[in-house]
């Protein structure tokens, strides 16, 4: 498209600047505070350049720093929530695409009841789901384990996951699976040598998904897991109710920061995909 | 031997019925063409022929052996796809074992298949690429490659051609009928382009609406076709097709067209088709410059022009006969006004009689 | 050999069956049983005991339901107002074909990259009158500078809002930014050659291009709002007292920390009942768009 609609560059620019302060100043604001002093931000207010760097803040939040009775920093909540996102990312990921593979090109009576109750299940409230899944956590013996929330994520991930993947295969060329039927491969052949790698894109993109919504939800982790065993979207929220002593400003915005870090690592390194899961999934 | 025996076969979707009691039977060796325009059944009968798809009703036989119910795999056929289906992750050697790899053939077996084919089709120095790194013309390579490496019975070929410019198209048109004259195996190739028909067959199925029209050699189906619409589809620019009549002068039977002013002399049976409306058939390059001299003697007309063509090796001439428009093909070097008289010279003796009611042929 | 191909035929259905009959089963089995629950009257646990419509009844009466669906209203019209609004302006610039556009693009999609909980930590701090961007105005001079919306019981929904509209903005402008780019350039050149300048060629010509874009952006933006529930944890924690309480919090509220379950239930319902209202809609929109299209081809 070579013809644009030219608006004065000067007014494109400086709008664009503003609202980039605007995005980044949260970000600025937590990362200049996670090396202030927890003091000096009580005393001068949140915003602010630090007046010395305090380093020390971060290795306190990771392994000292108290929440709700435990003192061991955020780094057994960390911990806990990399248990929980690594296997339901991998596996969730895994059947959304074997599944994603037989809905769209193995088609059978009722795929497309399938795939209107896996959209369905994109779509659910979270609260809809709570009670169900602690009965049958609580059955399970898995209630207040990682294994349970890793449970949760990979069921519930495979609705997003399958749709993805399946919007992905669909424009897979129905003869190259002709040719594979008549050379003799069966179902899971073609799967393994001809569709998987075709997948490296979707792959991607539904793991970089996969792996920030996970790591950032919360209200499953506050649920099902209690005290050390949770994840650390609930220490965060623990960490910044805590009410009985000064409130350490400056260890706060590392824990912030460190919580953060993982899922802004992902975008960072895998932005453009991130971008092609937005546009690819979203408008179906 | 019969190559390929199909008997009666009737496929519908839904209620629409898509082929129509389908009887053919191919001999070994034969280069059997299903041409038809877009819609008629022929890429569904080949893929009811693969076994990627099952009819309705009837059977099919290949090598003798029945069909029903047995797997593509296991129907020692090979197919050439349109868009060439070559699996994209895999070199042009994968491409051609991984059947073979399905199949459990021996390491040594493929290596040898392997070698031999891309001999053949020339493409050994492509065996380590990747389809994305071919042209068109070496994906097509690679594509008959891969089902030569299966020496099956049946070659089975999809619209092989449509997807290549019109230069490259003569060229694979004539490797793939060098291939076949040189390794003489059956074939059965779907196209809708009649050119391709009549230069590759050794019988042309001529489909429309699901239905044979007729199954012969190119020669026959072009001179003798079996009704209007094969006379009308073969041929280009196709036959020209106007209403007559057929009357009888001092007992030879002649053609009377419409305005009762031109008549054309026919072989035929005076008595039996006398006083008969016919639909008349004949070719464009039966419609030729006066001095062109036709065996037998030609017959000679004037009839307005009203628009030509120059193509360069000949010139068409778009001309009123008997009232109606018909096309006729002439030397370059002749030159014609638009509303001109012409005279032309016609060669009656390819003419084709048409029953205007059941546009069958009857002379 | 046979019982090899008769292997090789059932180990697909082996495979694939199960995940999917559990993705779905899970999916109408829980909200099955969620419905039924509300028409029982359990509290602690779930009871079987049926108590008709009491628990809606009850739910529609209580005061927490009531202020979290005024909220709702008020955040929902906010949010989807100016996201889309903030969105559409971002995508138009970036659609400028500037230089610095990916380093631009990184910097307003960021924050779908990070968690509500992390976002409305982070809001909180900047908006707490204390010590937020109040207490920078009062230090900078200027003393009359007052923003306490977070503590102010008629504005706290408000400061939802900004969060809301600062973590979604990106999401807007991705998906409207693709719309643009998609319009045909042959398009603009017409418009171009009848003299329409850019204002004019973005309201007239552009936008009703991507028309359908524009609604499935709306529709997303929508459920966003009505799924709200960690950004309220984090940002306000429903405060000052209930003042910015959504439903989604209500329904926890009731269903673990009261003890409700029944209740808590039918307002889980009632807030599916508010999703379908959102998607049932565009879902028919959608198929009969897809109708539309097919039968001119």
């Amino acid at each position: 498209m070579s013809e644009r609609v030219t608006l004065s560059r000067v007014a494109i620019h400086a709008t664009l600047i503003i609202l980039a302060a605007f995005f980044l100043v949260p970000l600025g604001v937590v990362a200049l505070n996670s090396v202030r002093g927890g003091e000096e931000i009580a005393r001068a207010g949140v915003i602010g350049l630090p007046h010395e760097l305090r380093w020390s803040n971060f290795s306190r939040t990771w392994s000292s720093y108290c929440i709700a009775q435990h003192c061991d920093g955020i780094q057994p909540y960390f911990w806990n929530s990399v248990r929980m996102v690594i296997p339901a990312t991998i596996i969730s990921t895994l059947l959304g695409a074997l599944n994603g593979y037989s809905l769209s090109l193995w088609r059978f009576r009722g795929d497309t009841v399938v795939f209107g109750i896996m959209t369905l299940g994109v779509f659910l409230p979270e609260q809809m789901r709570l009670v169900p899944w602690v009965i049958v956590l609580r059955d399970l013996g898995l209630f207040n384990t990682i294994s349970g929330l890793v449970l949760i994520h990979t069921v519930q991930g495979i609705s997003f996951t399958t749709l993805f993947c399946r919007n992905y295969y669909v424009s897979i060329p129905p003869d190259l699976l002709k040719a594979a039927r008549i050379d003799g491969a069966g179902f899971f052949r073609i799967f393994w040598r001809i569709v998987l790698p075709l997948s490296p894109p979707i792959l991607i993109v539904t793991v970089i998904w996969q792996f920030t919504g996970i790591w950032n939800e919360y209200l499953y982790g506050v649920t099902f897991s209690a005290g050390e065993q949770q994840p650390v979207t609930a220490a965060l929220i623990a960490l910044s109710a805590r009410v009985s002593e000064a409130p350490q400003y400056g260890e706060q915005s590392a824990a912030v920061l460190l919580a953060a870090a993982p899922t802004l690592l992902v975008y960072l390194l895998g932005g453009r995909y991130f971008l092609r899961g937005l546009t690819a999934g979203a408008v179906k | 031997m019969s190559a390929l025996t199909i008997r009666d076969v009737w496929k519908r979707y839904g209620t629409a019925p898509v082929l129509k009691g389908i009887d053919l039977e191919i001999d070994s060796g034969e280069f059997a063409i299903l041409v038809g325009p877009s819609g008629c059944g022929k890429s569904t009968l080949l893929n009811i022929i693969a076994g990627l798809d099952n009819p309705g009703q009837g059977t099919i036989e290949i090598g003798g052996r029945q069909m029903n119910g047995v797997e593509a795999k296991d129907r020692d056929i090979a197919m050439v796809f349109q868009s060439y289906a070559l699996y994209p992750s895999m070199t042009v050697r994968g491409n051609m074992t991984f059947g073979m790899e399905c199949r459990r053939v021996p390491k040594r077996q493929q290596i040898e298949a392997v070698d031999r084919v891309a001999k053949l089709l020339q493409i050994e120095a492509l065996l380590d690429r990747k389809p994305s790194q071919l042209s068109g013309g070496q994906r097509q390579r690679v594509a008959m490659g891969r089902a030569l490496v299966r020496d099956p019975l049946l070659f089975l070929f999809d619209e092989p051609l449509s997807n290549l410019d019109a230069k490259l198209r003569v060229e694979m048109r004539m490797e793939i009928k060098r291939l076949h004259q040189r390794i003489g195996s059956t074939i059965v190739y779907v196209t809708h382009d009649q050119i391709e028909a009549m230069t590759l067959a050794t019988r042309i199925a001529v489909m429309n609406h699901g239905e044979i029209q007729q199954f012969a050699d190119p020669d026959t189906v072009y001179n003798r076709p079996a009704n209007l619409f094969v006379a009308r589809f073969m041929g280009a620019p196709p036959m020209n097709t106007l209403p007559a009549k057929v009357v009888s002068i001092e007992g030879q039977p002649y053609a009377e067209l419409a305005d009762g002013e031109i008549r054309l002399p026919l072989r035929i049976d005076a008595s039996a088709y006398a006083g008969r409306d016919v639909v008349l058939g004949i070719r464009p390059e039966c419609i030729a410059e006066h001095n062109r001299r036709f065996e037998d003697g030609s017959t000679l007309i004037d009839a307005p022009v009203e628009m030509t063509e120059p193509t360069g090796a000949e010139t068409i001439v778009l001309l009123r006969l008997g009232g109606h428009e018909v096309l006729g093909r002439v030397a370059p070097d002749v030159k014609f006004k638009p509303g001109e008289i012409g005279r032309f010279a016609l060669d009656t003796r390819k003419i084709c009689l048409f029953d205007p009611a059941t546009e069958l042929l009857i002379a | 050999m046979n019982w090899r191909a008769r292997w090789g035929r059932i180990l697909p259905h082996l495979v694939i069956w199960p995940p999917i009959v559990v993705s779905c089963g899970y999916v109408l089995l829980f909200s099955a049983w969620t419905v039924w629950v509300s028409f029982t009257r359990s509290t602690l646990l779930p009871e079987y005991s049926w108590a008709g419509w009491r628990n809606y009844s009850t739910m529609l009466a209580t005061r927490n339901w009531q202020i979290a669906y005024t909220n709702l209203f008020i955040y929902g019209t906010c949010f989807l107002v100016f996201t889309m609004a903030m969105g559409l302006l971002l995508a138009v610039l970036i659609d400028q074909r500037i230089r610095a556009e990916n380093i631009y693009r990184a910097i307003f999609l960021y924050p779908l990259a990070v968690s509500f909980v992390v976002t409305g930590t982070v809001w909180g701090w900047l908006l707490n009158p204390t010590f937020g961007i109040q207490k920078l105005m009062h230090d900078a001079g200027w003393a009359s500078f007052r923003f306490e919306w977070l503590i102010d019981r008629d504005m706290a929904i408000y400061t939802i809002v900004i969060a809301g509209v600062w973590q979604a903005s990106g999401f807007a402008m991705a998906l409207l930014l693709a719309g643009l780019r998609s319009v045909d350039g042959d398009l603009m050149k017409a418009a171009q050659i009848d003299g329409a300048g850019p204002v004019r060629t973005y309201l007239r010509v552009v936008f009703p291009t991507i028309g359908p874009i524009f609604i499935a952006v709306l529709v997303m933006l929508l459920q966003f709002a009505i799924k709200t529930y960690d950004l309220v944890v984090a940002l306000t924690q429903e405060g000052p007292g209930l003042a910015s309480t959504l439903p989604t919090v209500v329904v926890y509220d009731f269903m673990f920390q009261r003890g409700e379950l029944g209740e808590g239930s039918a307002a889980a319902v009632m807030l599916l009942g508010s999703l379908a209202f959102v998607l049932v809609p565009y879902g028919l929109y959608r198929h009969w768009q897809r109708r539309k299209a097919e039968a001119h081809v």
